[in-house]
């Protein structure tokens, strides 16, 4: 393979029913700053059905490049239309980096789009930096999140990653900001398709998204009850926060898999992260540590979630919370 | 209809430790499971075994010590245990470890395969989808349920951030499950001792017709640069207050970095 004649790095452009996926608008600010490095262009792939309109806004927020294939086949997502689309898009313009977000979209397309192209895939990536040898330098959790490793793919183009909604940052958008939209037509090989969507269904689930939440107020097992996790929930209201919680919580069916922090769960980084009777489990502290500010309220002084938090409590948060509550309110 | 479950023998992550002085996993202690999605996988093609009188296979690459795990499957009520172990399987990354399965896919007979989403030790959710790949067939990821028309159709329930997908495909195809799809059964008495007087197949290198350099650490397009443990933050500072005080010290805080 002649690595040199790979260039540029490409970003996955996931929309649903229309709407540009916020995941992907993160990882064109980080394209941004590894292209930036490289000297190289941002290029954004958008796949869909009418979606051609967006992609102005994806040269707003960062994109140098715009690739769009708008058809029919693309209007939902399964998985090999869409890698039928990547693997054309790999073919024509030889990207040397392709970023994904890892969602349940981008984790069942990059992986079956890497063993048709036969190159390296790093999953979930919480740092993506250029290494002194121009290599992407992949770094992920390991062993549930017990340790990060740091993972580059030397010989084989393009390098690619995935990395999950609320990792990275996006760039504030910049109306100024100029770029070239190209559209192109896959050739589809129907025959392949091989599954038949029936339809898509929304659960009420869908309807909060504790990846994009600025404040989020996060109950453990220290909360105790469904009572004591509404009382976060009060305190949620009054700070226009979203609630989460960790796996404890989950398990014990007191909130749902949806509102999980954790290597299990998902990865957050709002602006404060407020873990309330949280003990701080490192399979937790994969999907938080990197909140902005971090105030924990726990009775057990010993608890490794103080070793995170920029403000530790040691207390009961059933006596704590309630009263944070009506002083807000104030 | 015969089925084959991909499954993979893992360290409970849950148990791990971190050793302080080194930074390495302490692995001494830790027990070795089946790994939970496809464990949920299994008792899926259970339930068509009990239905529409299935064959179950149960495919696992790994150290010769994974056998327990196929004993496990075995007691459960597979059918058949293949153990795919070969040094030159050893230090595959995904790409490399889908090439080594498929290639013994190829030689068994299956309508439906079975593997995880993903596994607890590397949560990639990679190997099942390149499989797919290699062996050209569709392919349905995050399956929440799973039925079979007693003909040739599955209809697939697929989890998705808002909800679900409902999606129909033919056998032959290939699905990730998810542990919470399916509880699993627990191994019979009878099972167990049935299960460790049966053979496990040892399958290796010769028996898959795959060229060695998509094999192993040579066949890997990623390469791990170095594994470290994470760097905690420096702490902040931890109070122990009453309530009221408590209330106090985080307003405070909070109005100082400009969050309230």
């Amino acid at each position: 393979m002649n690595k040199e004649s790979y260039t540029g790095v490409y970003v996955f452009i996931e929309q649903r029913e229309g709407q540009i996926q916020m995941v992907s608008l993160e990882l064109l600010g980080k394209a941004r700053q590894l292209a930036d490095t490289l000297n190289q262009k941002v290029v954004a792939v958008l796949a869909g059905f009418h979606v051609s309109e967006h992609a102005l806004s994806l040269i707003h927020c960062g994109a140098d490049h715009i690739v769009v294939a708008d058809a029919p086949e693309l209007e939902h997502y399964t998985t090999e239309p869409y890698a039928q689309t990547l693997a054309r898009v790999i073919d024509l313009y030889k990207p040397s980096i392709l970023l994904i977000g890892a969602t349940t979209i981008g984790r069942d397309l990059g992986p079956r789009l890497s063993a048709r192209c036969q190159t390296g895939l790093t999953a979930d990536c919480t740092r993506l930096e250029i290494g002194d040898d121009s290599h992407l330098l992949m770094t992920r959790p390991a062993f549930g999140g017990n340790l990060m490793a740091t993972i580059v793919c030397r010989e084989h183009r393009p390098q690619m990653a995935t990395v999950r909604p609320g990792v990275m940052r996006r760039c504030d958008p910049d109306e100024k900001r100029t770029g070239k939209i190209d559209k192109i037509t896959i050739p589809f090989n129907h025959s392949k398709f091989g599954v038949r969507l029936i339809k898509t269904v929304k659960e009420s689930k869908g309807k909060t998204d504790i990846t994009q939440a600025r404040i989020l107020i996060s109950g453990g097992r220290g909360v105790g009850s469904a009572e004591g996790f509404e009382k976060l929930k009060e305190l949620a209201k009054v700070l226009k926060a979203e609630v989460s919680a960790s796996r404890a919580l989950v398990d014990a069916g007191i909130t749902d898999h949806n509102h999980q922090v954790g290597q299990t769960g998902k990865t957050v980084r709002p602006d404060l992260y407020l873990a309330c009777g949280i003990s701080g489990a490192i399979q937790h502290l994969a999907g938080m540590e990197e909140s902005d500010f971090i105030v924990a309220i726990n009775k057990d002084k010993g608890a490794p979630i103080f070793q995170v938090a920029d403000v530790g409590i040691v207390g009961d948060v059933n006596r704590i919370i309630p009263l944070l509550t009506e002083r807000m309110k104030r | 209809m015969k089925i084959i479950v991909c499954i993979k023998q893992v360290p409970d992550t849950t148990e791990i430790k971190i050793n302080p002085a080194t930074g390495t996993l302490i692995r001494e202690g830790v027990p070795s499971i089946m790994n939970p999605d496809d464990k949920g996988g299994l008792e899926m093609a259970l339930e068509l075994k009990e239905k529409h009188n299935a064959h179950i296979t149960v495919l696992t690459m790994g150290p010769p010590q994974a056998d327990s795990i196929l004993r496990e499957a075995m007691s459960m009520g597979a059918d058949r245990a293949i153990l795919l172990t070969d040094k030159r399987f050893a230090g595959a990354d995904t790409l490399a470890t889908s090439h080594a399965l498929a290639g013994a896919l190829r030689k068994l007979d299956f309508d439906l395969i079975i593997t995880g989403r993903q596994a607890i030790d590397g949560d990639t959710a990679q190997v099942g989808p390149q499989i797919a790949e290699h062996l050209g067939l569709p392919q349905v990821t995050y399956l929440r349920d799973l039925s079979f028309d007693g003909n040739k159709t599955f209809t697939l329930t697929r989890e998705t951030e808002e909800g679900y997908q409902l999606l129909e495909a033919d056998a032959p195809c290939l699905v990730t499950v998810l542990a919470s799809a399916r509880k699993a059964r627990y191994m019979r008495v009878r099972g167990i001792v049935e299960a460790y007087s049966r053979d496990v197949e040892i399958w290796g290198f010769e028996q898959i017709e795959v060229n060695e350099e998509f094999l192993g650490l040579k066949g890997s397009p990623t390469q791990v640069k170095k594994a470290f443990a994470k760097d905690m933050k420096s702490p902040g500072s931890v109070y122990e207050a009453e309530p009221e005080e408590a209330v106090g010290i985080i307003i405070s805080k909070l109005k100082e970095k400009f969050i309230i």
